[in-house]
């Protein structure tokens, strides 16, 4: 994946919009994230340079967020709540399920770039456990018939 | 005339369907000539009775549930928008057992009002709590509060009014508030559905203890993982600042105070108030030492008050009725309520906000129902990932916090997981190392390694191998992270996995229950 022109204006003017805020790091990645899916390594140079910051404490920041991710994502990402109250429901059951589905494990994607499988430590849904998101749609009580359902429904409608 | 129903919002109340009934409701009044009022509330807390559907009668708020898209039509058959009758009919929702049992103070209006109706807010008591804060002196509002009793209700039990006169009394030219909204402990939800069904509550509360410690700044740092409480609170912060509520001029008073949501980044230890600081001021989120307290050098290096959702939440009604008013619930030293969350393994899972004082197994059977799947309760993890798991025989410790402490157990932002007998808890300790390891912040040694040795040991005793120095290792090593490390993280994950070993040896292969201890 090649570092476009346009997506380092995009990345300059999202970092020069908000590097003013006291703390602007986060603001700065969450919003190149929500425009782009991803951030890319190659920006780390433009982030740092707004924020007059080395490159090494741009990349930290990064990768010791769980939910910065540095390669685009699938269209649609999974997430799969991992904790305990979905545990004491069959998430352990589930989880084995949707990996099986998908035919990836945790952090990978699908082969047809349709989804990304990620582990989530509480959706904040543990009274409908277990639980999941795909995209922005939250899901509770999911069973495996459920689950397949979710996915069907999307890729009939990609 | 128009007829008034609630559907909730609540996004556990989307998870099982709400959104697609509102507007199956919508549609079918539509075809049927019924003129409706639909609005989008807060959760009850009722989840096994979500999606709740209320309708306004003259008798009070009648309750429909759980409603899915395929009832619709045949309650509008049953003209339950006049509170006809039908199988899926509840009654009052407030004479409901669940609900009339609670003494929810904190929660009075999530559920009951419209959440991002300022109008609805104020007609329920709403900013009452700031209209007196204006009228008095700051260490008044503190004494309010510390009257109150209330503790820090993300777990740590602080005081909160100790905290407050810290920065009160500490100096500087700039003071923040900030709101620990990264709830990240699984099993709780009571601060996603705060900020959901009733997001100025907490607006009003952190005007309130910015008036009191003379802080213009606060900040929300809200986990990633709740997009519709972000929604909920950038609508309601926005609607505030319209009204005066918040700004340069609250309320024609002269005082400032703003407000921004800020969004974390998936890090469970950025829930640990120091680590909360690093990431807000856009660094990795590494836990600091203490001391200087937050108190003292905190965000940026001034004095500030960091509170969970809850405590903040609470702070209006502290100054709406007075700090003898809350103290009056609860016993000993924990006053006023704890919105409890019931959750994993269990039939009735929801939001119980009562006094301290219920025991665990009211709270599991006369609230909960027993476990979901019928079978027996084996194991209940109260207080997040860093609880401990509590074994049949400490079921009737009363909810508050030294009952709890005794028992080396901990009450914490008041999550109730249930297991029932088919949980393995050799398995949950093993996980409770994992998550340990995924989500140490890596400053400090016992935390960052002694986790993943701590998964290899548990593999080992999953496993079988060499028990007799296996086990006395797992000990050691948990007394290593409970002395040694720099934050609660690495501190008590030892709760979760030494309590599942001296409760439930056999899961570790232990047959003979006096070589456990």
């Amino acid at each position: 994946m090649s570092y476009s022109g346009a997506t380092q204006l995009t990345i300059q003017n999202i970092a020069a919009g908000l590097k003013d805020k006291p703390g602007a790091l986060l603001p700065i990645l969450h919003a190149i994230q929500n425009e782009l899916g991803y951030i890319p390594p190659d920006s780390v140079p433009d982030i740092a340079d707004a924020l007059n910051l080395s490159r090494a404490e741009v990349h930290g920041v990064i990768s010791f967020y769980h939910y910065f991710r540095d390669t685009p994502p699938g269209k649609k990402t999974v997430q799969l709540c991992r904790a305990e109250s979905c545990q004491a429901m069959g998430g352990k059951q589930l989880e084995a399920h949707v990996k099986n589905r998908l035919g990836i494990d945790y952090h990978e994607t699908t082969a047809d770039g349709q989804f990304s499988l990620e582990p989530v430590y509480c959706l904040g849904n543990c009274a409908c456990s277990p639980a999941m998101q795909i995209g922005d749609e939250i899901y509770g009580r999911v069973s495996a018939a459920t689950f397949d359902a979710a996915v069907s429904a999307i890729g009939e409608s990609a | 005339m128009s007829v008034t129903i609630y559907v909730s919002k609540d996004s556990s109340a989307v998870s099982l369907g709400a959104d697609r009934v509102a507007k199956a409701i919508m549609k079918e009044a539509a075809q049927r000539g019924v003129s409706l009022n639909l609005i989008r509330n807060g959760s009850r807390g009722m989840y096994a009775l979500e999606p709740l559907v209320e309708v306004v009668t003259a008798k009070g708020r009648i309750a429909y549930g759980p409603v899915q898209v395929a009832d619709v039509a045949g309650l509008f058959h049953a003209h339950f928008e006049t509170g006809g009758n039908h199988a899926l009919a509840l009654g009052l929702t407030e004479e409901l057992p669940y609900f009339k049992r609670q003494q929810r103070l904190t929660f009075a209006r999530v559920g009951l009002t419209d959440p991002l109706s300022l109008d609805d807010y104020r007609q329920h008591g709403g900013y009452r709590g700031l209209s007196n804060a204006l009228k008095i002196a700051q260490a008044d509002i503190v004494k309010a509060v510390t009257d109150s009793g209330l503790r820090g209700r993300g777990g740590a039990a602080f005081p909160t009014g100790i905290k407050w006169n810290t920065v009160l009394n500490t100096s500087s030219d700039q003071k923040y508030i900030i709101c620990n909204a990264d709830e990240g402990d699984s099993g709780t939800f009571s601060d996603r559905m705060v900020m959901e069904g009733d997001p100025f509550v907490l607006i009003e509360g952190m005007t309130i203890a910015g008036l009191a410690v003379g802080a213009t700044q606060g900040y929300i740092y809200l986990r990633v993982e709740y997009p519709h409480a972000h929604s909920a609170l950038n609508r309601a912060i926005a609607t505030a600042y319209q009204a005066g509520y918040l700004g340069d001029n609250l309320q024609g008073s002269g005082k400032k105070f703003d407000l921004e949501v800020r969004l974390g980044a998936g890090a469970y230890v950025c829930g640990e108030e120091t680590s909360l600081m690093e990431s807000l001021e856009g660094k990795r989120g590494l836990v600091r030492f203490k001391p200087p307290l937050p108190a003292i050098s905190g965000l940026f290096g001034k004095p500030t008050v960091v509170n969970n959702v809850i405590s903040l939440a609470s702070v209006p009604i502290i100054l709406d009725k007075g700090g003898e008013y809350y103290r009056d619930f609860g016993l000993g030293r924990s006053r006023g309520t704890l919105p409890m969350q019931l959750a994993g393994n269990i039939k009735h899972p929801g939001l119980v906000e009562v006094a301290f004082g219920m025991t665990l197994r009211e709270l599991l059977y006369d609230f909960g129902g027993g476990s979901a799947s019928g079978r027996p309760i084996r194991a209940v993890q109260v207080g997040g990932p860093l609880g401990a798991y509590l074994p049949e025989s400490q079921f009737d410790t009363a909810l508050d916090y030294e009952a709890f402490a005794a028992n080396w157990t901990v009450l914490g932002h008041g999550g109730v997981v249930a297991f029932d007998d088919t949980a393995n808890m050799a398995a949950m300790a093993r996980y409770n190392m994992e998550f340990c390891a995924i989500e140490s912040c890596g400053k400090c040694t016992p935390c960052r390694i002694g986790s993943t040795r701590g998964m290899e040991v548990m593999d080992e005793i999953i496993k079988g191998h060499d028990l007799a120095k296996n086990i006395p290792l797992l000990r050691d090593l948990c007394n290593t992270l409970l002395n040694g490390s720099l934050c609660a993280l690495g501190g008590m994950t030892p709760y979760p996995v030494l309590s599942a070993l001296n409760h439930f040896p056999e899961d570790f292969g232990i047959q003979d229950t006096a070589n456990a201890a």
